[in-house]
């Protein structure tokens, strides 16, 4: 089986961005005020933002750290995600808008997957996408998939990510892997970079 | 690499609650759509498929108390539970559970009645039918719009040459609810009657609800013909995260890739089964990514008129009815269709057809977000 | 030229607010100035919460999208269809 190695990784909780073990920025960790902060850090153009959920911003803000290093991005890029609470803070105020009147905008983002959509629309991916709901971080699953897809050459590098969205609660972790025929990541390492505390 | 056979399957829906009640009906073109002026779901008129509730409980109260399980549940705990009486040898503690589903229990959002709030996360879906049948690995879910059921098949053929397990029960299944139904007709996207597939007056989408389940696995069936999922793939229009691709890119892409992994061209496909949810644009994308393949003269089908579009459900319920056609040399007619409605010229099917020879046949599906899928069946023997 | 009346800016408010266009004020939103394709760039999904606006705010129900396209080519032919329609 092929060795995958992490290219670039970025975690984001409690109002911090840790790209490559380093907090690159940092703000309030009340989401509303971190999303807006957080974009502007991006120093980008790109209204589209404003429009999506919560969960969409945090897996766009995730992918735009880690994709600008990459000098050329491949259209098969695969991205392979999970998470715990699907789309349920935006399931949530969708049901608040059946009450009066039902809103297509807030509908359109009651699927995890949407991410994967806005995702692959900003770097132009036209790869294979595939949304997990697992009760906690597996990074043993995301490993193993992704090796499946760089095995059957579905995918030459895959952005891998845990991207839950609890209430208000953010916890995200994202990573690109590529083949690699020296270093190989192990669950171990993941899971170690995942768990670790940065200040 | 290995291949993914397919086996036992199972079918609930409201054409019956076993695969061959389902099948007798697609023959015969039977619906089971109904039309409601007013339901608890809208007030306005919509045309839906609907597993009537009591029956349900009555078929599962077989195996478990149905006060005690939410109707999804129900519908997807019978589904496997059948496919398990006709495998009683099946090693459970061996055997992967792979669920597919894109709301899970999210009518509870509007009222939680007996059940705790963990039913509304999804990977609760996957610990109940693990805990009720004694699974003894971890369960997978899928949850990626209306093309999870059929990337669960994927998802079952990746683990098992990633060496996780030989064999797997994938499930998939989704149900009606207020916050289903309003949200599509927030999108203008319902139709009040029976949907028209690739049609000219074809005005939108019936949903309906439904589960299945199939088990999977590494090896084919001694001495006999088994289909296996020769070829996979997906891919993202990076277009619209709710409008279909104008060029069906994604679609397109699939196609190809999945062609490419099952070692064939398209002039090896018999027959498609379309996602054809009779939007004018899933529709109209569908074709253009069909004619784009040389598939244009392939005969093709789309079962949306008998089901509805049952989401998480849909891809899984018509990869088992591609199983059965390749099996039974079949093609079950599309409902509906008067004059093709479309931009390419396509091969809808309007007659039952029980003579032809499926070697190969290619089943598609889109969603939100931009996701395309497309698999290759193939029609094999053990000594193939 | 139309006069700029208050339902054009109260429009104007509301589209920026319903429709999450953060960067934009009222000012920046010109009468005559196309809302979808190269204009403010509205796609798909705005002109569905733009037919939830008409209902909920002016009480007008529309139930063929084509006729979505007309109304919403530009603030003041939606003004005028409000004024024409409304309920509320």
């Amino acid at each position: 089986m092929n060795n995958l190695s992490v290219d670039h990784w970025v975690r984001i909780k409690d109002g911090k961005i840790i790209v490559d073990g380093e907090v690159v920025f940092a703000s309030e960790a009340d989401i509303a005020s971190f999303l807006k902060a957080a974009f502007k850090f991006l120093n980008i153009k790109y209204p589209k933002f404003h429009k999506m959920d919560r969960l969409s911003k945090l897996g766009f803000i995730a992918s735009e750290i880690v994709m600008k290093e990459e000098a050329e991005i491949s259209e098969d890029t695969a991205l392979v995600f999970s998470n715990n609470s699907s789309s349920l803070a935006s399931d949530q105020n969708y049901q608040e808008s059946i009450k009066n009147f039902p809103s297509p905008s807030l509908f359109v983002y009651t699927l995890p997957n949407i991410v994967l959509g806005e995702i692959s629309i900003r770097f132009g991916l036209k790869s294979e996408n595939v949304f997990f709901i697992e009760d906690e971080f597996n990074a043993k699953l995301l490993i193993d998939y992704s090796a499946q897809l760089i095995e059957s050459a579905k995918a030459n590098k895959v952005l891998c990510a845990w991207l839950n969205l609890h209430n208000v609660e953010y916890d995200v972790f994202l990573w690109l892997s590529s083949e690699s025929h020296k270093k190989e990541i192990t669950e171990e390492q993941i899971r170690k970079i995942y768990d670790a505390d940065y200040d | 690499m290995k291949n993914l056979y397919l086996h036992e399957d199972c079918i609930i829906s409201p054409l019956g609650c076993t695969t061959s009640e389902n099948l007798k009906h697609l023959r015969s073109g039977t619906t089971g759509l109904q039309k409601f002026d007013k339901s608890e779901f809208l007030d306005t008129p919509i045309c839906a498929g609907v597993v009537n509730s009591e029956v349900l409980a009555e078929a599962f109260s077989a195996i478990g108390d149905p006060k005690a399980f939410t109707k999804l549940e129900q519908m997807m705990l019978l589904a496997v539970h059948q496919i398990l009486i006709k495998n009683p040898d099946l090693n459970r503690m061996e055997t992967g559970l792979i669920v597919s589903t894109t709301k899970g229990n999210v009518h509870l959002l509007e009222d939680l009645g007996v059940f705790k709030k963990e039913r509304l996360l999804l990977s609760n879906l996957g610990e109940i039918i693990k805990d009720f049948f004694g699974f003894g690995l971890k369960p997978i879910v899928v949850s990626n719009a209306c093309i999870s059921g059929g990337l669960a098949l994927a998802v079952a053929k990746k683990m098992i040459n990633a060496g996780k397990f030989n064999k797997a029960v994938v499930v998939g299944g989704d149900m009606l609810s207020k916050f289903i139904v309003t949200g599509f007709n927030s999108f203008q996207a319902l139709s009040e009657t029976a949907c028209k597939p690739f049609s000219k007056d074809r005005n939108g989408i019936n949903l309906g609800e439904a589960a299945a389940a199939m088990l999977v696995s590494d090896t084919p069936k001694k001495d006999s013909v088994t289909i296996s999922l020769a070829g996979d793939a997906s891919a993202n229009d990076a277009n619209h995260i709710s409008g279909p691709s104008r060029t069906g890119e994604g679609l397109f892409k699939s196609i190809q890739n999945s062609l490419k992994e099952a070692g064939i061209s398209s002039e090896a496909i018999k027959a498609v089964a379309t996602h054809g949810t009779a939007t004018l644009y899933n529709d109209e994308m569908e074709a253009i990514a069909i004619t784009r393949s040389d598939l244009g003269a392939t005969p093709l089908h789309s079962v949306k008129a008998y089901y509805g579009h049952t989401l998480g459900a849909s891809a899984l319920i018509e990869s088992i009815l591609c199983k059965h056609m390749m099996l039974n040399n079949e093609i079950y007619p599309s409902l509906h269709f008067n004059k093709l409605g479309v931009s390419k010229q396509i091969n809808v099917v309007t007659a039952y057809q029980n003579s032809i020879n499926l070697d190969y046949v290619l089943k598609t599906a889109s969603g939100f977000g931009g996701c395309n899928l497309a698999m290759v069946f193939k029609k094999g023997g053990e000594n193939e | 030229m139309p006069i700029m009346t208050d339902l054009h800016t109260e429009l104007k408010a509301s589209i920026i607010e319903q429709l999450n266009l953060e960067d934009m004020e009222v000012s920046d939103i010109e009468n005559d100035e196309p809302l979808f394709g190269d204009g403010l760039g509205l796609d798909s999904i705005d002109a569905l919460e733009l037919i939830v606006l008409l209902e909920k705010d002016y009480g007008i129900k529309l139930t063929d999208p084509k006729k979505g396209r007309e109304i919403f080519e530009s603030i003041n032919k939606m003004a005028d269809f409000i004024e024409a329609n409304r309920t509320k």
